[in-house]
């Protein structure tokens, strides 16, 4: 294949990572921005997601788009259940003190892997995609149903934007990000906004991982690198920001699938991680970010 | 509180300790002897990530890589160049220090959330190094160094390490050291002010203390500690691979801290003590062992943040350092 195709289908691959990494990485930026906590299990609810995707369709016969739709729906209910149960048992008795979230969530981290792996398995399996059609272009086929996941992304993205910025739940998110004490003065419950979100941000991953396991198949490990990515998209894109989450997801994901079909994916990794590392030693509001308070 | 008395008190039970441990390498049945020397070389880690997290109040979540600089440090230069066995371990020391060095004046810039990532993410870097040059480390397999190279000479005559009393004897003689110097560090005038910093880091500023030039102490210290674990591991136990440089290395030390007691210099080695059974005792039932070591962290951190020293120190014997 010559450079400008070979160029093309690694920029479409890398949409694709995008447009999992952002719905991903705004589940883990609402939890950070809204609760200040760094959710280090994260990454779990994404690989729970994939498993109970897996698992659902599994139960289900007939049309593949049966069991996929079924497993989109039910599979990140089950993901946030699971995250509500988990925020009020653990993270609401520490008071959220950010220290000792993130030491709960890697003990959560390690339990919901420990558990996939006991009763899922070391195996890797697929979700069958509900469709198969494929887009010729003039150099190579490509699979429609991973341009139809960056489209999937780009619409939950808007409805998340439209929640966030135009309605009252958004305004009582905002209101608890901004100053919880006084929202909490106003009569807003911040106690069950911490839940909603810590739910919601869970949901989010659990979409993302449905929506990427017909591609890359339901692993107990899959979790690790989608939460580093995630850590990456959020910081690099300022803490708590729609915008700049969405632009460097973009960023990441498109740069991550260029480099990795051009040089070797470890080096990719390490340079990446290293720039991120130096971004938040040296502009720890991100590169979009305003200045926190 | 700080008394001659107490003070007395205080050596007489690091001396104790490191007594009882030196008798128990006559009586230990084989299988507990082989544990307790690799659980000795295990928690002088947790040890030096207590001078950090229990101390000066700073999380890292990346401690691994300093495991591994000494690990490294200490593997290859045994492995290619044939280092004899004192030249290998300095040269673990040393890689410790520039690693820590580095990061401590990177990392130091930033301050809570953000240091636990920063050092989480430096961590990971490590970690993929030794994958990038797996032709020298050869990543996940290791290397394995050879009897030979694990013999100490001493003139004519020689130490065997892999001799399970000479093995004991070794990683001992390691934990003695780093013990009885995180007792000086800590109630040196260096470790007060890190106690300081912990508590309000601001107000030690305004009293006239370079916060960071103490922090970096702290950082390197530490480092160093834990590359002295990593090279006192690969020559003595003669296993270098790059598991070892992954993030569960860095949690399990900070699990044996909150466990043992955070800012209590005994705690790191009850900790490790206690948890290496749970995970040896359970695993016999089950192959969960990450199960566990997740119902712990979350435990501990809920329910028993002080850990086991921390409340006995609390509770009854306040002169426990």
């Amino acid at each position: 294949m010559a450079f400008g195709p070979h160029l093309l289908l690694a920029a479409l691959e890398g949409l694709v990572t995008s447009a999992v990494l952002a719905l991903m990485a705004l589940g883990l930026s609402l939890v950070f921005g809204v609760m200040r906590v760094v959710n280090v299990a994260h990454g779990e609810f994404f690989m729970l997601g994939a498993v109970l995707a897996w698992w659902i369709a599994s139960l289900v016969t007939g049309h593949p788009a049966i069991g996929f739709l079924l497993a989109l729906v039910i599979s990140p209910l089950i993901v946030g259940a699971v995250a509500l149960v988990a925020e009020r048992l653990v993270l609401r008795r520490l008071n959220y003190n950010p220290e000792a979230t993130i030491v709960a969530t890697i003990g959560m981290l390690y339990i919901i892997q420990q558990l996939a792996l006991t009763f899922y398995g070391p195996q890797a399996r697929p979700v069958d995609a509900p469709f198969t059609y494929r887009i010729l272009f003039p150099w190579f086929g490509y699979s429609g149903y991973k341009l139809s996941i960056i489209a999937a992304s780009i619409v939950l993205l808007t409805a998340t934007w439209f929640v966030l910025t135009r309605t009252k739940i958004g305004l009582v998110m905002r209101a608890t990000q901004y100053d919880s004490e006084t929202a909490q003065a106003f009569g807003i419950p911040v106690d069950r906004v911490y839940a909603g979100v810590f739910a919601l941000g869970a949901m989010l991953a659990a979409i993302a991982a449905v929506l990427i396991v017909p591609i890359t198949q339901a692993h107990y490990l899959m979790g690790m690198d989608p939460l580093l990515l995630s850590f990456i998209v959020v910081i690099i894109g300022g803490l708590g920001s729609l915008r700049g989450t969405v632009v460097a997801a973009v960023l990441i994901g498109l740069s991550d699938g260029i480099i990795s079909a051009f040089f070797s994916p470890t080096l990719a990794k390490i340079i990446a991680t290293l720039l991120v590392a130096m971004v938040l030693v040296f502009r720890p509001q991100g590169l979009f970010g305003t200045a926190s308070r | 509180m700080r008394g001659g008395n107490s003070s007395a008190k205080v050596f007489l039970l690091h001396i104790a300790v490191i007594g009882i441990l030196f008798a128990l390498n006559f009586i230990l049945p084989e299988y507990h002897h082989g544990v307790l020397a690799r659980v000795m070389v295990l928690s002088v880690v947790a040890m030096g990530y207590n001078m950090l997290f229990g101390y000066a109040g700073l999380l890292s979540l990346g401690h691994a890589m300093f495991f591994a600089a000494g690990l490294y440090g200490a593997g290859l230069t045994a492995y290619h160049f044939g280092w004899a066995m004192p030249a290998a371990f300095a040269a673990g020391l040393v890689s410790g220090a520039v690693l820590s060095l580095a990061i401590g004046l990177l990392a130091l810039r930033t301050t809570g959330v953000a240091f636990m990532i920063v050092t989480m993410m430096f961590a990971q870097v490590c970690y993929l190094l030794t994958f990038y040059f797996s032709e020298w480390t050869r990543g996940d397999d290791g290397l394995v160094l050879g009897q030979e190279t694990r013999r100490l000479f001493i003139g004519d005559f020689y130490l065997d390490l892999t001799h399970p009393a000479t093995r004991y004897m070794a990683a001992l003689a390691l934990f003695s050291v780093v013990l009885l110097i995180t007792l000086f560090i800590v109630r040196s005038a260096h470790g007060r002010v890190l106690v300081a910093i912990r508590e309000n880091e601001e107000r030690t500023k305004m009293l006239g203390y370079d916060t960071f030039a103490n922090k970096l102490v702290a950082v390197v210290v530490s480092g160093v500690i834990c590359a002295s674990a990593g090279a006192a591991y690969a020559l003595l136990f003669g296993y270098v691979g790059s598991s070892f440089a992954s993030v569960q290395y860095s949690i399990l030390p900070l699990l044996w801290v909150l466990l043992g007691g955070a800012a209590t210099t005994l705690g790191p080695f009850v900790g490790a003590l206690f948890m290496y059974y749970v995970v040896d005792i359970t695993s016999s039932y089950t192959s969960a062992y990450l199960l566990i070591v997740g119902v712990a962290l979350i435990l501990l951190v809920l329910y028993f943040p002080k850990g086991i020293l921390g409340t006995i120190r609390e509770r009854w014997i306040r002169w426990l350092p």
